[in-house]
């Protein structure tokens, strides 16, 4: 080997593969409750959210599952009013409930906060985000935020709609809990700030030596993207929920028409922060996509600069395409028409990502574990939403499908089909990184396939009902839709049944997972290449010396030299393996090691 | 292959040549300064971001209703804000005197130019609080309360719309005034940590921060100033 | 489902909704044939590629610049055609043909009111000629709300500060339904109407035998306006409560309100009720009665009332 730097890099993986064994690791270096409440860890931080967000997922899930569950009939299913008819109250409350809890307590951190905390700084070979104080208190600010959201939605009544629009959250009918909403998601915008505002200054001022932008993982990329929008879009939410509190509560007349004010302003301040947040809740999609692909492709990422500078280009178009939520506002032609036509170019950057994506399978070694099983069923079910995205984009059509259903199959399409399960791979991507522990692969396998069945009879028929012209947020529908809503309420129940399983799969490693080698997949990033499972409390034993590209499995000889991943969550597997099962005493200096080919030196 | 010794880079934890305010995170000063510094511009974009929506409904208004917000406007009082941004100017001023006094090691003059610049926030809180007394007083208050009366204020009932300017008006430099209040925190921390002797002119980057986002707050003044005085 | 309805859409009843289906179908069918080429693809890189044993090394695939250009170009022409195309037909949607009928569309939560131009009004009932292009001139008193016809491919939101516009020109005599699209609060999905659309001779005779008589009675007049103003959506005259009190029997009988307060429904506090609903609220209710009848007429008032007086 000629390279001395490479060498270099290869004996200090080779020195923390051997620290493995001596299991010190972030999650053991100090066990007590107060360690983890004024932790200033990254890892720790992310986990928290991991819990905060698991909870509020959790509870924005079962909230869907009334909605489903109300809809399975015309008329009152469960939500009965005290004189036995239907309660629209209770449903459009819990309607309200679920898309604020969704996008606002859950999707929008959901990747930054979590897995990003926990894995950006370590794929850019840092021991820490920037600011770690910053990233605590961004944490607890968050959680004041949740509490007040809750607060909110059960004391407050709000039945507003995730999107709050006036004079409907202005008026007298909708409940004063809309003071504490608006409350609620200043506070936590603040926090989504902080977050991204951390992740840039991390990016360009942490990297290990060697880490040039060319050598970043698509997974920071797509990082740096988000904490772009995070911060330029978040602070005009906050303002806008501002100007939204203080109308309700001052009567400013900015948004009321009855006071000389404009709703349709209100739109336009709405979406303008909401728009870029979808791209908040899809680019981070893309960035662990990337990673997935690459790795259980063993495949360089076909047009890595392509990729990396899409996630950019879709963040920068983002923001000029709110307007296309109003197309039948009211708002003027000439707006309609340009933002239509800015819309549509978004289609091309995410384009370019789908197919790199598809190409970068190509002469790879395609690896079907349960993470790529994720990644494909996003290729599936994002293209269909992106391209239902493409269909409301269209001015004429879209007169027609707004506000039915048909959206409402578009954006779970891209929500749940794209986010979600990208967050699920990513979960079980970086799950024995962040716990130590292998899950049982058969399972997973199962609990993919279930979501993917559950998923798309849930949400397709919610395209078709939609094109009939089914409106959303009915608490009722005419009778005529019933078999499209029947057979979505059935796949919810599917698709519930899918998600439980693959998170009780996870959890059930914690007590009888294998402990997880340093690097069972054979990836070749920094946190995997660099740290033992879970990471070591300062991720790194050294400042690691980067050399080659993020997906130059070509070139990893530090991964390679010592085998290729073949982390198999069951025992068997495990056990089967070449001295490295649970009971043969580890072999010296080669503990926990990847699975799988025995550790034979290059002859060279 | 194997026999090159890698060599360290950095180790850990902090070693003999570790300066105290270096947090263990980075790997120099140098590093963690231009963090800061870097993050300190991000969040005063963000600051200008959540003004900007401010000023984007107070030009929408005025381009809908122009003659009512002029004839709103000129019942403000331009001397009073004129006098203020003197002081909102000569407080930026010894802020950028504290840092370059900072520079040179001189840490009680750090302290007493840091001392005037919390006053002089306070004179521009006393003089906003004398012009928010006299509009209330003339029932001028935001929106839905607009009452105005009183033979200052009492044309402005006839005019259509000029409770929004009121909103608007109180909005901004409310909202400018929450953060003339937290600067002043800020840069009484400043001083008390100046005071503890923290800083010395090798390490005062909180300082430089501070003082930057006390120009920031000045800067916002000098645009909410004519759009609501002047013009 | 008509008869042209398709799996995607329903039927098309508007000379717009050809225009418009056949740009759905366009979009859709290049979506599904890019869709069914990703799902092609992938299914048989996986397999084709599919790691065979641990040790296996993927060969390095270098990048290809035709390959990426390609899926840059192709797309860009395919939306542009597609927005060229979506702006042909959107601007027919807006444009309304200059010799339309007007119809006056009022919405509020939660009904439809409709004004023709001899005075005549209906609620939540539409009634439209056959084969002339109708334009709605429309506004709300509160929120909101959105005229949305899916057989005629239209929709338009309907706002309180100002008058927003659709047309259609019907190509079918029949019964269609009317959505409000737009959320507007607890009824929201209630707020239903329905479209008759008649050949032009049934809707002369229809517009006449609706055309607002001259010699009404007050209670006429006032049993008149409660279906127009949208009374009927809350109150019933049959003595069952709906989102708010029934009307029959409530003249001289004894009102409970919210702060526990009671007093006898004479003609003042029903005046009050009518023109400053927030004033009193009745116990057991929401206070969601719309503000908007302040401006009520005079005469409309005591019409109201001598209707309510009526209801026994
Ligand atoms: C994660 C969130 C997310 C994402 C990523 C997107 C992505 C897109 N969205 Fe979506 N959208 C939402 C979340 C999201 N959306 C939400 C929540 C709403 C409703 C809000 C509400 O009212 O409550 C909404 C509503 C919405 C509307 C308004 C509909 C209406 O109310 O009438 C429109 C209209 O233009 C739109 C368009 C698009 C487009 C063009 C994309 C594009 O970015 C998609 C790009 C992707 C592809 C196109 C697929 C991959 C590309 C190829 C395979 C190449 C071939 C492609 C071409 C030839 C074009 N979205
Ligand atoms: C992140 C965004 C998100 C997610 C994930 C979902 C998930 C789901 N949503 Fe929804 N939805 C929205 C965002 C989202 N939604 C928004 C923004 C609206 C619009 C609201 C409005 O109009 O204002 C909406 C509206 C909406 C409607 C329309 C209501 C109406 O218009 O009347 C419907 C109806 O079917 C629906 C259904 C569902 C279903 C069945 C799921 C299912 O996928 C849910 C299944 C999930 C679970 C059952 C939870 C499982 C949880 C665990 C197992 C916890 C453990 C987890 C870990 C360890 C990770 N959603
Ligand atoms: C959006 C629903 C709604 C509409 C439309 C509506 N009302 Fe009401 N009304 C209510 C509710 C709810 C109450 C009970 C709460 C209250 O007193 O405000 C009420 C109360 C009343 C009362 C007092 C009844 C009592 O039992 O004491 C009168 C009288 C009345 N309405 C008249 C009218 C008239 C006349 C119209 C039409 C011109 C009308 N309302 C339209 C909802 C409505
Ligand atoms: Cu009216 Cu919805
Ligand atoms: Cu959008």
């Amino acid at each position: 080997m000629a390279n001395p730097s490479q060498s270099v890099a290869a004996a200090q993986a080779r020195e923390v593969q051997a620290h493995q064994h001596a299991n010190v690791n972030y999650l053991n270096v100090d066990k007590s409750i107060k360690s983890w409440i004024y932790t200033l860890d990254h890892k720790r931080i992310g986990v928290m959210y991991g819990v905060t967000l698991a909870v509020t997922f959790l509870i924005g899930g079962i909230l869907a599952m009334l909605v489903r569950t109300e809809l399975l009939t015309p008329g009152p299913t469960i939500f009965f009013s005290p004189d036995g008819g239907l309660s629209a109250e209770t449903y459009n409350r819990v309607f309200s409930m679920h898309g604020i809890i969704m996008v606002f307590l859950f999707l929008v951190p959901s990747v930054p906060a979590f897995l990003g905390n926990i894995i950006l700084p370590m794929q850019l070979g840092a021991k820490d985000v920037a600011f770690p104080k910053i990233n605590l208190a961004s944490y607890y600010i968050f959680l004041l935020g949740g509490v007040f959201t809750v607060v909110a939605l059960i004391v407050g009544k709000v039945d507003t709609g995730w999107t709050f629009y006036t004079p409907y959250s202005t008026s007298a009918a909708a409940s004063n809990g809309v003071l504490f909403m608006t409350l609620a998601i200043f506070i936590a915008g603040f926090s989504s700030i902080f977050t991204g505002l951390n992740f840039i200054v991390t990016i360009h001022k942490m990297r290990a030596p060697g880490l040039t932008w060319n050598r970043l993982p698509l997974f920071v990329w797509s990082m740096y993207a988000v904490s772009l929008v995070q911060v330029l879009a978040t602070p005009v939410l906050g303002v806008t929920v501002m100007l939204l509190f203080f109308e309700r509560l001052l009567h400013i007349g900015i948004f009321d028409p009855a006071l000389g004010g404009d709703p349709i302003l209100f739109q336009h301040f709405f979406w303008f922060y909401s728009h870029p947040a979808v791209y908040i809740m899809i680019l981070p999609a893309f960035g662990i996509i990337s990673e997935l692909v690459a790795t259980f492709s063993r495949q360089r990422i076909f047009g890595y600069r392509a990729v990396a500078l899409s996630s950019v280009a879709i963040a920068l178009l983002g923001f000029m395409v709110w307007g296309h939520h109003m197309f039948v506002s009211g708002q003027s032609v000439l707006s309609s028409v340009s933002f239509s036509l800015i819309t549509y170019l978004i289609g091309i950057p995410s384009g370019i990502k789908v197919f790199n994506w598809i190409a970068t399978m190509y002469k790879g070694s395609v690896w079907l574990q349960t993470p790529m099983l994720y990644a494909i069923m996003f290729l599936f079910l994002f293209t269909i939403g992106g391209l239902t995205g493409v269909m409301v984009a269209v001015l004429a059509v879209d007169v027609h499908l707004t506000d039915t259903y048909y959206v409402v199959g578009h954006f779970h399409y891209v929500m749940v089909g794209g986010q979600v399960i990208a967050i699920f791979g990513g979960l079980h991507y970086w799950w024995p990184k962040i716990t130590g522990k292998l899950y049982k692969e058969s399972v997973g396998k199962i609990a993919a396939a279930i979501i993917f069945v559950g998923f798309n009879f849930t949400f397709f028929p919610q395209l078709v009902m939609g094109a009939h012209g089914m409106p959303r947020r009915y608490a009722d529908y005419l009778p005529e839709y019933q078999m499209w809503h029947d057979i979505s309420t059935i796949g919810a129940y599917v698709l519930a049944i899918g998600f439980f399983l693959a998170a009780g799969n996870l959890l059930a490693s914690l007590f009888r997972g294998m402990q997880s080698p340093a690097n069972p997949w054979g990836a070749a990033t920094l946190e995997w290449t660099h740290s033992t499972s879970p990471a070591l409390p300062h991720n790194f034993l050294r400042t690691p010396i980067v050399t080659r590209g993020p997906y130059d499995f070509h070139l990893a000889h530090d991964i390679f030299e010592e085998g290729d991943g073949a982390g198999d969550g069951t025992a068997e597997a495990v056990a089967a393996d070449k001295g490295t099962g649970p009971d043969s005493p580890p072999p010296p200096g080669n503990v926990g090691q990847p699975i799988g080919k025995p550790p034979a030196r290059p002859e060279k | 292959m194997a026999t090159a010794t890698p060599q360290i880079v950095d180790d850990v934890h902090a070693g003999p040549h570790h300066p105290s305010h270096l947090q263990h995170h980075f790997v120099s000063s140098q590093q963690q300064f231009e963090a800061s510094k870097l993050g300190i511009w991000l969040f005063l974009m963000t600051e200008i971001l959540l003004f900007s929506g401010l000023f984007v409904a107070y030009t929408v208004f005025r381009t809908w209703y122009p003659e009512s917000f002029d004839a709103a406007s000129a019942t403000l009082d331009a001397s009073l804000g004129g006098l203020n941004t003197i002081v909102l100017l000569a407080s930026s001023f010894t802020v950028a005197l504290s840092i370059h006094m900072a520079q040179r090691d001189n840490q009680r003059a750090v302290f007493i130019n840091l001392v005037i610049t919390v006053i002089l926030g306070a004179a521009f809180m006393v003089i906003k609080g004398i012009e928010y007394t006299a509009k209330f007083e003339g029932g001028a208050y935001p929106g839905g309360f607009f009452d105005p009366h009183g033979h200052h204020y009492g044309h402005l009932a006839n005019v259509p719309y000029a409770a929004q300017f009121f909103s608007v008006y109180f909005l901004m430099t409310g909202l400018h005034g929450v953060h003339v209040l937290v600067g002043m925190g800020i840069i009484t921390w400043m001083a008390i940590r100046t005071h503890r002797g923290e800083f010395s002119s090798s390490y005062y980057t909180p300082i430089e921060i501070t003082g930057l986002y006390w120009h920031l707050v000045d800067i916002i003044w000098i645009f909410l100033f004519p759009l609501l005085y002047l013009i | 489902m008509g008869d042209n309805a398709t799996l995607w859409l329903p039927e098309g009843r508007s000379t717009l909704a050809p225009s418009v289906d056949a740009l759905f179908n366009f979009v859709n069918i290049v979506s599904i044939i890019i869709f069914a080429g990703v799902v092609v693809s992938i299914i048989y890189l996986a397999f084709r590629y599919r790691r065979r044993h641990e040790h296996e090394r993927a060969v390095l695939v270098h990048e290809n610049t035709l390959l990426e250009v390609a899926w840059v170009v192709v797309p860009v022409i395919l939306v542009l055609v597609t927005f060229f195309w979506g702006f042909k037909v959107f601007m027919k949607i807006e444009v309304a043909p200059p010799d339309s009928y007007e119809i006056g569309v009022e919405a509020r939560q939660w009904q439809w009111t409709f004004t023709y131009p001899n005075g005549a009004v209906t609620t939540n009932e539409l009634h439209v000629p056959l084969g002339r292009p109708v334009r709605m001139n429309m506004s709300s008193v509160d929120v909101i709300h959105s005229f949305f016809v899916p057989v005629m491919r239209v929709k338009q939101d309907v706002l309180p500060n100002r008058y927003s516009h659709v047309w259609f020109q019907a190509t079918k005599p029949g019964t269609y339904q009317i959505f409000c699209a737009e959320y507007c609060g607890l009824n929201h999905s209630a707020m239903l109407a329905k479209l008759i659309v008649q050949t032009p001779e049934d809707y002369q005779k229809w517009l006449e035998s609706v055309a607002v008589p001259t010699n009404l009675t007050p209670v006429e007049y006032g049993q008149r306006l409660y279906q127009q103003q949208g009374c009927m959506g809350c109150h019933t005259t049959d003595g069952s409560p709906r989102v708010g009190p029934t009307f029959k029997g409530l003249f001289g009988h004894t009102v409970t309100l919210q702060n526990g307060q009671t007093l006898t429904a004479d003609e003042n506090y029903i005046r009050e009720s009518i023109l400053e609903s927030t004033a009193k609220i009745v116990q057991g209710y929401p206070p969601i009665m719309p503000t908007s009848y302040s401006s009520l007429e005079e005469d409309q008032v005591t019409a109201l009332i001598a209707f309510i007086k009526s209801l026994k």
